[in-house]
C-alpha cells in the first residue's frame, strides 16, 4: 500500500460546502455601492476595511484553488500549467535516496519511507513570495520524527532536498528557466522544528503532481518556494547547500527565505499579502504568525539573512 | 534599390478602399479589447466566477498591460503595412490605435494603483520612488500624454510640422513598456522576448526606409 489511509478530516476543519460558495459574499454585497462610487478614490472607502475581511480569519481555501493555482516550474511557468501539465504524471514506484552525512543511507521505497510515521492532518498558511497567501489542510509526517529515523551524524548541519529530474515526464524542465534538478535546503534545527513536515496529502486526498506529489516538505514559517516538492534524494550536509532561487536570483531569494513583513522584496512590498479568494489585502505576519520558529534566528540578523 | 514600393500587388488588391464604417469598428474592437478584462474582472470580484482563475486583480492587471503593449504594436504597424500595400487610408488608424494604447495603458496603471496597491499612497509613494520596474512602466504611461493630447486632427493642423517629431515618443515609449514587461517577470522572459523581438522587427523596418530615403536623396543631389 502507497500510503496508509488518511484519517478523516474532522468535518468542523473543511469549509462547509455554503461558505465555499459564498466565499466572496461579502464583495458581492458591495458591489452596489461600488457601482455607485466612481472608481477613483472613494474605492478605499467603500469596500469591506481590512479589519473586517480579516474577521474571519484562515478560511480554508478552496479545494480548486489550492490544485491550480500553482507555482511549480517543473511542469511550466504559469499558475495554471501545472494542474494542466501533471496530468498522468505516475508516482508509482517511487523512490527517495537518502545520503549524505547519515547513519542509514538507501534507496528507499515511499512506501518505507512514510510507513514508520504517525500521519497527521496539520492546516497552516501557505504564503508565496509574490505576497499572495492561501490556507491549506495538509496531510503528512513530522520532518522530524524522519529525520531521527534516518539517524544523521553529528557533523551534519543542514538537510538538502532534491526534486525529480525528468524532462519527459516534467516538461517544464526541458527550458532552462532554472538550475534542474530544484534543489532546496534548511538547517538541521530548522528542519528538526515541530512545524516542519514532509506533506503527503491535503484536503484528505493523496497529493496531486501539481501540489508535489508524492512527497514535499512543507515549513510554513517559510516563503512557498522554499519547500521542494516531488522529492527524490535527501542529503545530509556540512555545508549550507545552494538552493534554486538563490542560485537564480541572489539577491531577490535568500537561503532562509522566513516571511518577514519588514524585508521587502526588492520588486515588491512583503509587509502585505492578498489571500487566494479575499478582495482586500492583509497584513502579512512574522514568521507567517508562526512566532514559536522565532527562537531559531535569535541573534541573526534577518535583514541580510533573508 | 532592392525593391520598390507599395509592391506590385493585384490591382483589385491595390485600389481596395473599406467601406466608412471600418472606423466604428475598429473603435468597436478596441473597446473590447478593454471592456473584455475588465468585465471578467468585474464579474470575478462582485460576481463570484473564475474567469480569470485563482488570482484575478493580478491576472487582470497583466491582461491589461500586455494588451497596452499590443495595441503600440498595432499602431506601428500602421506605417509598414501602408508603406507595403500603398493603402493610404491605412495612416488615418494609426491615431486611434494609439489614443486605445494609452486607454488600455489607463486601466492597466489602475488595476495596480486601486486594485492591487489599494490606492495606499505609502505603498504606491515607495513602489514610485525605489522600484525601478514601476518608474520605468510610469514614464512610458507619461510619454503616452502629450501624445494622446495632440491626437486630434485640429492638433495634427496646429502643431504642422512639429507633429511627428513629436510623436517619435512612441518610441521611447514602447522601449520602456518592454523593459518594463522584463523587469515584472520572475525568470521566465519568454512572452516579453517575443514582444521586444517583433517591436525591434517594426523599429528595423523604419530605420532601414530612413536609410534608404537619405540614399535616395543623395543620388537625386548627385
Amino acid at each position: 500500500m502507497l500510503i496508509r489511509s488518511t484519517p478523516d478530516i474532522p468535518s468542523s476543519e473543511i469549509t462547509p460546502e455554503a461558505a465555499y460558495l459564498n466565499r466572496r459574499d461579502f464583495l458581492g454585497r458591495s458591489a452596489g455601492a461600488l457601482a455607485a462610487a466612481s472608481i477613483g478614490g472613494a474605492l478605499g472607502a467603500v469596500l469591506p476595511s481590512r479589519a473586517s475581511a480579516q474577521g474571519d480569519d484562515d478560511k480554508l481555501t478552496p479545494y480548486e484553488d489550492v490544485t491550480t493555482y500553482n507555482n511549480f516550474y517543473e511542469f511550466g511557468t504559469d499558475k495554471a500549467d501545472p494542474a494542466e501539465t501533471s496530468k498522468g504524471f505516475k508516482t508509482k514506484p517511487w523512490t527517495v535516496k537518502v545520503d549524505g552525512l547519515v547513519k542509514r543511507p538507501a534507496d528507499y521505497q515511499l512506501e518505507e519511507f512514510i510507513k514508520p510515521h504517525k500521519l497527521e492532518d496539520r492546516t497552516y498558511r501557505h504564503r508565496c513570495v509574490e505576497a499572495w497567501s492561501m490556507v491549506i489542510p495538509w496531510q503528512g509526517i513530522p520532518m522530524a520524527s524522519v529525520i531521527k529515523a534516518l539517524e544523521p551524524l553529528p557533523s551534519a548541519k543542514f538537510v538538502q532536498f532534491q526534486t525529480l529530474f525528468d524532462p519527459s515526464r516534467m516538461p517544464g524542465q526541458q527550458r532552462p528557466v532554472l538550475q534542474w534538478p530544484y534543489t532546496e535546503g534548511l538547517r538541521m534545527d530548522e528542519a528538526m522544528h515541530p512545524l516542519a513536515m514532509f506533506g503527503t496529502g491535503l484536503y484528505g486526498k493523496t497529493l496531486l503532481p501539481q501540489n508535489g506529489a508524492p512527497l514535499r516538505t512543507i515549513t510554513p514559517w517559510k516563503y512557498g518556494f522554499k519547500a521542494t516538492k516531488s522529492i527524490v534524494r535527501i542529503t545530509f550536509t556540512d555545508k549550507m547547500p545552494r538552493t534554486a532561487w538563490n542560485i537564480a536570483a541572489p539577491n531577490e531569494y535568500g537561503f532562509y527565505a522566513n516571511v518577514n513583513p519588514e524585508v521587502d522584496h526588492p520588486r515588491w512590498t512583503q509587509a502585505k499579502e492578498r489571500r487566494i479568494g479575499e478582495f482586500r489585502r492583509r497584513a502579512t505576519l512574522m514568521f507567517n504568525g508562526y512566532p514559536q520558529v522565532a527562537s531559531l534566528y535569535s541573534g541573526l540578523d534577518l535583514r541580510t539573512n533573508y | 534599390m532592392p525593391f520598390t514600393l507599395p509592391l506590385a500587388l493585384p490591382a483589385k488588391v491595390a485600389a481596395f478602399q473599406p467601406p466608412k464604417w471600418t472606423r466604428w469598428l475598429v473603435h468597436a474592437g478596441c473597446a473590447l479589447v478593454v471592456l473584455v478584462p475588465v468585465g471578467a474582472l468585474a464579474s470575478d470580484l462582485f460576481g463570484g466566477t473564475r474567469l480569470l482563475g485563482s488570482n484575478p486583480i493580478k491576472e487582470g492587471e497583466h491582461i491589461l498591460g500586455e494588451w497596452t503593449l499590443r495595441m503600440l504594436m498595432f499602431t506601428l504597424l500602421v506605417t509598414p503595412i501602408r508603406q507595403l500595400t500603398g493603402w493610404n487610408w491605412l495612416q488615418k488608424y494609426r491615431r486611434i490605435f494609439g489614443v486605445w494604447a494609452f486607454v488600455i495603458g489607463c486601466t492597466h496603471l489602475l488595476a495596480w494603483a486601486g486594485l492591487d496597491v489599494e490606492f495606499d499612497w505609502a505603498d504606491i509613494q515607495k513602489d514610485l520612488t525605489k522600484r525601478w520596474y514601476i518608474m520605468i512602466g510610469m514614464a512610458g504611461w507619461l510619454l503616452m500624454v502629450p501624445l494622446v493630447v495632440t491626437s486630434t486632427s485640429g492638433m495634427v493642423k496646429r502643431l504642422g510640422k512639429k507633429w511627428v517629431p513629436l510623436h517619435r515618443l512612441i518610441y521611447p515609449t514602447v522601449v520602456l513598456g518592454c523593459i518594463h514587461f522584463f523587469m515584472a517577470l520572475k525568470k521566465d522572459y519568454e512572452d516579453a522576448i517575443i514582444f521586444t523581438a517583433l517591436f525591434a522587427v517594426l523599429f528595423a523596418w523604419r530605420i532601414y526606409m530612413s536609410v534608404r530615403k537619405r540614399a535616395a536623396a543623395r543620388a537625386v543631389a548627385a
